[in-house]
């Protein structure tokens, strides 16, 4: 499903191992993100700074490489969805797990994204990405013209091609493979979504509960009172040390299974994409056909039983 | 002795005296305390108003009497009604006899000065009574020791009947049979008709049989007299509330051995009954109010009061045999009785120590009263010191040392009441009450005690032992002891010269005004006062500064005794039960008790109970306790809602949550229930738990009519809490309260994340659940093999995490979640404890705010110049002083008693959060290892992904 990796082209001047997003800075209503990659020539390092129109920009020059044959059934690395600084409940529910976690998990999103695209044997020949990954103007402030892939386009479409049966077997397989897929994994990264929050919400209750414990040590010399603040203390350290257990796990869950399970939904997203472009094309062929076939009218019908 | 007869009438300005005096010590005892107004408040109370009426002409007939020579003598003991005044009278004419003047004054003194309680008055007046009226009798009459005898004899008889015995018999040497029959009369009918049987006996019986009627008429003329007395002068109020308090002591007596034949721990237990119990006896005995505090803190006062009587008619007694050659051959017969005086009189000595060792072991709250006893028993050592001095000084020191060795006594009394009530009768021996005594049982003073009193049967007089020999036959146990001490006292007195008679009237007298005035912590006030006589007796100042501060101390004590002591009791709720159907069904729990507390009728038992019967307990002991300011665990509320569930949703998960939740917090309330050592004597508790049936307790409903009212109750309280401004006195109340305030804030606050915490746990769970489902959904559509299995072993790792999770949460839920949520309810409780003390207190101030109204109007009336209605004000104004007192040894109590509870249940807190905490932590770390073991077995399916 993933697409393959491939070996490194030489047509990029920097290592697709080792771009790095750094770090993200909030720039007031904009995020900016610091991305390093080494030279493969050479010790030297490029230090740029990109937002996310950039990153838009990118994706946008890898959708629309008309001339490049095949572009269409690629499947593009998916861009992660466009952060805010102040995101909406809706807009954080659409991150999901990258919207957690003060932008970490979306750095590192960003950073498969440049790398699964550096990576990538057809993408990395695209000179948007060397001017992504080098030039120190950033590339994409105007605005991108507009694609093939429009989205809202593509929603109307796809409720309308999604159900047209393929003619391929093994790609009818695949589609319906990957719908179901898809929903899965989703469900599945929303669910552990879901545990990797509840589990941020313990680790806050316990914080909480760590702190309300300190607070009920009573003064005076009492060896009663003495041993119960000393159960309180002592009890307020377990559940600090308990917070900090289950933020880890959170952490861990978050960085391994959670954004393991995010791009994987996001890859199944996109090669559902691909897939529906390929639907598209073949819709497109169909219909090309049943005009040519109009155009023949003797054969019309022996065409149109041939196809239907 | 004639002379006494003579001088009868010069009695009368003394008597005079005396009562001006009295009346300046009623004064300066209410101002000083409210105990004084006890006296009068008591005796209004009753129906002895009525008559004292009748009573009161009586008494004037009796003076005239007395007036008369011996044969008069006999006719005012006939009167027992005349007895007071006259009492006063005798008194004061042998006293100026034999000891002179200065004698009498130095005890009024005494009594009046150190007494600033009232206490210390009555118990004064009683003493001078009994010892001005045998003093009377003997120097009227050259008969002297058999009718002091059976006199003595008589009064003690109605306390104690059994020891009548013994008196009887020394009695019968020297008087002849017809003496004795009438005295045992009167003796085994202890106050009823006395007067009847005297009548059968014969002439020369007649007298003695008339004289014992008379005393025990005066036993009943006293609270009658008491009546009169408030109705007469204050003066004469006063000393029949003296009187009274004599009666107040027989009925104490009574009690006492009745209480005496229970155990010790009933006795303790029964002390706070029974001195309430006394104080409504006695209430008519403005005297014995008193003996009501003392009663209730350790019964000191009743001791006192019996032991102030016993005590200055053995004085008299002796000091009468001394004088009369004729009594001398009453002593020398004696010598026979002697051994059974001894044995005897030793027996309540060796009663007490025997008794003091029981009490200790079988309960450590005990051991506060039996170190505040032996405390006191060494206060009276000391004090005994102080009297022998006196002593030497016969007739002067009677006087004196009566008034120390009352408050000595006081403090004994309390010790010898317990002991003796326990053991008194089994340990007549000399040798087994000297080898407990020497068995290290027995404080040092205990022994030296017996000690003393072993060489004052030597070497004293037989007179001295016969006087004593009598008073302890006719006396009960306890009162044997105080004679013992007395005769101790007396016996090395006479030897020895006069010595410091002030300074030791004064200790005693301080010692006595202390004990009265540390109502509050009887016991605790005794032994503080106990130590302060025992180490200064000069400085009666310290002592009484002293009492106040070690209350504390050894109530503290108390606690840990009381912690040391563990209930061997167990109590499990389970099998939660649904008994019928809709919404009349109810929930019932089998309560299984474990116990090898012998006040059980088996070792184990169960029964069936439903919620509304926990509800019901707690009502009844609530009701029973909680005004004293006992912390009565709170039983889980009643909840609509949940129960609502139960019993609609047959298997809905938070209904089961709902009803084990409910069992354990009933199972931990039945438990500290029983852990409460005072509530698990009460007779509810031993019923809820062992009877099979129990009458089903109503007005437990929510939204019954009872339930309302109860509602409309608690909004009461809640806006009289709000108006009562309390100027909290104690700094430590005041530090409590804001520590439970606090406390109770950040219970809720931990409550509140607790429960929040098990929420978030509870949701972890199902989400884990739900997202085990959508990996194993995913591994099924996955194509890869080795992924899909991974996934699928993932799915069934995530169902095991989800089961840990709930797990937790339930730990979180149980172990602490409902753990503070106890706490919270108890820190009511607490706070409910407070709220009866903040009661206990307007009820005092209020009093007092009444009382001072009263004495506005009586000054009014006084300037007005109008007695006919001054005598109602003072009535009024006595009545309201006794109430004054009531309610600030109400207060005190209460106060007294929610310190020993907080302290209690702040201890008890803390051994069960360590114990919860524990379990909490110990299945949290289970849980950890199960959690790493789970993961553990899924690394390998993880890496075989390839």
């Amino acid at each position: 499903m993933m697409e393959e990796v491939k070996e490194v082209t030489p047509n990029l001047s920097v290592s697709c191992h080792n771009i790095n997003v750094t770090d993200v800075v909030k720039d007031g209503e904009t995020l900016t993100f610091v991305v390093v990659s080494k030279k493969l020539s050479g010790t030297g390092e490029y230090h740029v700074d990109r937002t996310y129109d950039d990153f838009e920009w990118l994706q946008q020059h890898l959708f629309a490489q008309e001339d490049e044959p095949g572009i269409q059934g690629v499947i593009f690395p998916p861009l992660p969805v466009k952060a805010h600084v102040n995101p909406s409940v809706k807009a954080i529910k659409q991150l999901g797990f990258l919207g957690i976690d003060q932008w970490e998990p979306y750095r590192v999103a960003m950073e498969t994204y440049l790398r699964q695209v550096a990576s990538h044997a057809i993408l990395s020949k695209n000179k948007a990405v060397e001017i992504f990954l080098t030039s120190s103007d950033p590339p994409g402030r105007q605005k991108a013209r507009k694609n093939i892939f429009n989205r809202l386009s593509q929603a109307m479409e796809e409720l309308r091609k999604e159900s047209h049966k393929d003619v391929d077997d093994f790609f009818q397989t695949e589609r319906d493979h990957n719908l179901t897929l898809t929903g899965y994994t989703k469900t599945a990264a929303e669910r552990f979504l879901d545990v990797v929050l509840t589990e941020q919400k313990i680790a806050v209750a316990f914080t909480h509960f760590s702190t309300a414990l300190h607070l009920c040590v009573e003064p005076g010399e009492d060896p009663d009172k003495e041993a119960f603040s000393k159960v309180c203390v002592k009890l307020s350290e377990v559940f600090d040390t308990m917070k900090t257990s289950i933020t880890s796990v959170a952490e861990n869950n978050l960085s391994t299974l959670g954004l393991g399970l995010d791009m994987d939904s996001r890859y199944q997203e996109a090669e559902k994409e691909m897939l529906f472009r390929r639907t598209c094309k073949l819709v497109e062929l169909e219909a090309a056909s049943r005009n040519a076939e109009r155009a023949k009218p003797g054969k019309k019908a022996a065409v149109a039983v041939l196809l239907c | 002795m004639a002379t006494s007869s003579e001088r009868s009438p010069p009695p009368f300005p003394d008597s005079e005296e005396q009562d001006v005096l009295f009346t300046e010590d009623v004064v300066a005892q209410d101002s000083d305390e409210d105990e004084g107004e006890e006296f009068f408040a008591t005796a209004s109370n009753e129906s002895l108003l009525t008559e004292l009426d009748t009573t009161l002409p009586s008494p004037t007939l009796s003076s005239g009497v007395l007036t008369e020579p011996p044969s008069d003598l006999i006719e005012p003991l006939s009167e027992p009604l005349i007895l007071i005044d006259p009492i006063i009278k005798p008194l004061s004419e042998p006293l100026s006899e034999p000891l002179s003047a200065p004698l009498i004054e130095p005890a009024i003194e005494t009594l009046g000065e150190p007494f600033s309680t009232p206490l210390s008055a009555p118990l004064s007046a009683p003493l001078m009574e009994p010892a001005i009226k045998p003093a009377i009798k003997p120097l009227d009459e050259p008969l002297s020791a058999p009718l002091i005898e059976p006199l003595s004899a008589p009064l003690i008889a109605p306390r104690s009947v059994p020891p009548i015995e013994p008196a009887i018999e020394p009695l019968s040497e020297p008087l002849s049979a017809a003496l004795i029959e009438p005295t045992i009369e009167p003796l085994s009918e202890p106050l009823i008709d006395p007067t009847i049987e005297p009548a059968t006996s014969q002439t020369e019986s007649s007298p003695i049989s008339e004289v014992v009627s008379e005393l025990s008429d005066d036993f009943v003329d006293l609270t009658n007299s008491e009546v009169s007395a408030v109705e007469s002068a204050t003066a004469e109020a006063e000393k029949d509330t003296t009187e009274i308090s004599l009666d107040d002591p027989s009925d104490d007596f009574v009690e006492i051995l009745g209480s005496e034949t229970e155990s010790h721990q009933e006795e303790v237990v029964a002390n706070s009954a029974a001195v309430e119990a006394t104080p409504e006896e006695s209430g008519a005995t403005s005297g014995i109010k008193n003996p009501p505090s003392d009663d209730r803190t350790g019964s000191d006062l009743k001791q006192e009061v019996k032991e102030v009587p016993s005590v200055p008619i053995i004085d008299i007694s002796s000091d009468l045999s001394a004088l009369i050659t004729k009594d001398l051959p009453v002593s020398g017969k004696v010598p026979d009785p002697l051994d059974d005086l001894l044995s005897e009189a030793p027996p309540p000595d060796v009663k007490v120590p025997a008794t003091r060792p029981p009490a200790q072991p079988p309960i450590d709250l005990f051991d506060d009263e039996d170190n505040d006893l032996f405390m006191e028993a060494k206060q009276t050592t000391s004090v005994k010191q102080p009297q022998k001095n006196l002593f030497g000084e016969p007739d002067e020191d009677i006087f004196g040392e009566p008034l120390g060795a009352f408050a000595k006594k006081a403090d004994q009394a309390i010790k010898r009441e317990k002991e003796e009530t326990v053991p008194a009768k089994g340990g007549n021996d000399w040798s087994a009450a000297s080898g407990p005594l020497d068995g290290g049982i027995k404080l040092g003073d205990s022994a030296d005690i017996f000690t003393e009193e072993a060489i004052t049967s030597t070497p004293s007089v037989p007179t001295i032992n016969t006087v004593n020999v009598k008073t302890n036959g006719v006396h009960s146990e306890e009162e044997a002891d105080i004679f013992a001490e007395a005769t101790v006292e007396l016996s090395l007195d006479s030897p020895r010269n006069e010595r410091k008679k002030n300074a030791t009237a004064a200790p005693s007298a301080p010692a006595a005004a202390s004990t009265s005035a540390t109502t509050v912590a009887a016991t605790a006030a005794a032994a503080s006062t106990s130590a302060s006589a025992g180490s200064s007796t000069a400085s009666s100042s310290s002592s009484a500064s002293l009492t106040k501060i070690q209350p504390a101390s050894a109530l503290e004590e108390l606690e840990e005794e009381e912690e040391d002591d563990k209930f061997d009791i167990g109590v499990l709720v389970t099998d939660p039960e649904k008994i019928g159907d809709g919404m009349n069904a109810y929930m019932a729990y089998k309560v299984a008790t474990q116990t090898t507390l012998p006040m059980f009728r088996s070792k184990t038992f169960k029964v069936m109970r439903r919620f509304s019967d926990f509800l019901g307990l707690f009502e009844k002991l609530n009701e029973k306790h909680g005004p004293s300011g006992c912390i009565v665990p709170p039983p889980p509320e009643k909840s609509i809602l949940g129960m609502t569930k139960v019993k609609v949703g047959k298997d809905d998960p938070s209904a089961v949550d709902f009803v084990e939740r409910r069992r354990g917090a009933l199972e931990r309330y039945l438990q500290r229930v029983v852990a409460h050592p005072s509530l698990l004597q009460d007779p509810d508790v031993r019923e809820f738990l062992e009877r099979d049936e129990l009458p089903r307790a109503v007005s437990t409903q929510a939204l019954s009519g009872a339930g309302f009212l109860k509602m409309l109750n608690k909004a009461t309280d809640a806006v009289s809490k709000m108006t009562i401004k309390m100027n909290e006195s104690d700094v430590w109340f005041e530090e409590k309260l804001q520590e439970v305030e606090s406390a109770d804030q950040q219970y809720r606050k931990l409550h509140a994340l607790v429960e929040s915490l098990v929420g978030h746990r509870k949701e972890l769970s199902l989400n884990t659940a739900s997202f085990a489902k959508s990996v194993a959904m995913l591994g099924s559509a996955e194509d890869n093999t080795a992924l899909s299995r991974a996934l699928s072993q993932l799915a069934e790792v995530e169902d095991k995490m989800e089961q840990l999770h709930q797990d937790q949460a339930a730990n979180d839920t149980f172990n602490f979640s409902e753990l503070i949520a106890d706490y919270i309810r108890l820190l009511g409780a607490v706070r409910g404890s407070f709220d009866q003390r903040m009661k206990a207190w307007q009820r005092w101030q209020d009093a007092q705010t009444v009382l001072q109204k009263k004495r506005e109007t009586e000054a009014k009336l006084l300037w007005a110049n109008k007695p006919e209605k001054l005598q109602q004000a003072k009535d009024e104004i006595s009545e309201w002083e006794a109430k004054v007192t009531q309610y600030e040894r109400e207060f005190d109590r209460v106060s007294a008693t929610v310190r020993k509870e907080v302290l209690r249940f702040e201890k008890e807190k803390t051994r069960n959060f360590k114990k919860q905490i524990m379990k909490y932590l110990e299945s949290m770390l289970q849980s950890q290892q199960q959690l790493i073991k789970y993961w553990e077995a899924f690394l390998p399916e993880a890496k075989a992904i390839a």
